[in-house]
């Protein structure tokens, strides 16, 4: 475990970088996080995920890809163009919430 | 390597050899290749041999498991708790029998929210894993471009597939 300063916070991150508590979570924090992973705007339809994964996390843990795309309605295709490079674990980081768990 | 916030400094690559046909060989493929997209790895896979099964349109769906020669299914796979008591050769061989142990196999991965065979490839041509087939097994069971799926990005040699994959991890399933 570890801390780091984002958006000014002072925030617990594990040692893969996610955030230990969700509830420290801000809009702000996610703004500076998705910069951090390359997103420079996050969209509509960025948050559309974002919030879909917060309100559906299990024990802090963020869904799995192919839950989010059967929860969002959002391709496969259309959540690696909107977080490339590992979509699922991408989210998990900028909405603040755990590594999701299980291999689909 | 990976840096405090989880970038890779690199992008990791991994190449999955693909040349078995059966249910319990496919899955493996599958599972690895979109674990590694989903960990931002940059994935090939090629099929070969049997392999293509698994990309082929009328195949992939109808995959098997036998249970002769199996020495790994045991009765306790179909809710018989009988520890290491097998199902005997002698009864696999019996008509129907690779049918049912397909079907339990099937089943278990269903309750389990695992994609069919033929979604999981679609999620990965989606996911931007780029998937080839053997130029040599193609040629050699008569296959044509139109029997497989359409994100197939090309029919390639051995050679070509090298050449592609130079600097990553190379799976062989």
């Amino acid at each position: 475990m570890t801390t780091r300063v984002l958006s000014g916070m002072t925030v617990e991150v594990n040692e893969e970088g996610f955030l230990l508590s969700p509830d420290a979570w801000t809009p702000e924090l996610a703004v500076e996080i998705a910069r951090e992973e390359g997103i420079e705007e996050l969209t509509p339809a960025h948050w559309q995920v974002i919030e879909w994964c917060r309100k559906n996390a299990v024990n802090g843990r963020s869904p799995t890809l192919r839950q989010i795309t059967a929860g969002t309605g959002l391709s496969t295709k259309e959540l690696f163009a909107l977080f490339p490079k590992g979509p699922a674990k991408k989210v998990a980081r900028i909405a603040g919430l755990g590594k999701p768990e299980g291999c689909v | 390597m990976v840096s405090s916030n989880g970038h890779t400094s690199d992008t990791r690559k991994m190449a999955f050899v693909c040349t078995k046909g059966t249910l319990d060989m496919a899955y493996p493929a599958l599972v690895m290749g979109w674990a590694a997209l989903g960990n931002g790895v940059d994935v090939t896979m090629f099929f070969a041999f049997w392999g293509l099964d698994i990309i082929r349109k009328t195949r992939q769906d109808h995959l098997e498991i036998a249970p002769v020669g199996n020495t790994s299914m045991k009765l306790s796979m179909m809710g018989i708790h009988a520890d290491n008591l097998g199902i005997p050769n002698a009864v696999g061989v019996l008509p129907g029998m690779t049918a049912l142990a397909t079907k339990l196999m099937k089943d278990k991965m269903k309750a389990l929210g695992v994609p069919t065979v033929g979604e999981y490839v679609q999620m990965l041509i989606d996911g931007g894993a780029k998937l080839y087939a053997c130029k040599m097994s193609v040629d050699m069971m008569g296959i044509k471009r139109e029997d497989f799926v359409d994100g197939l990005a090309g029919i390639v040699t051995a050679s070509d597939f090298i050449d592609m994959t130079e600097g990553a991890q190379i799976v062989f399933i």
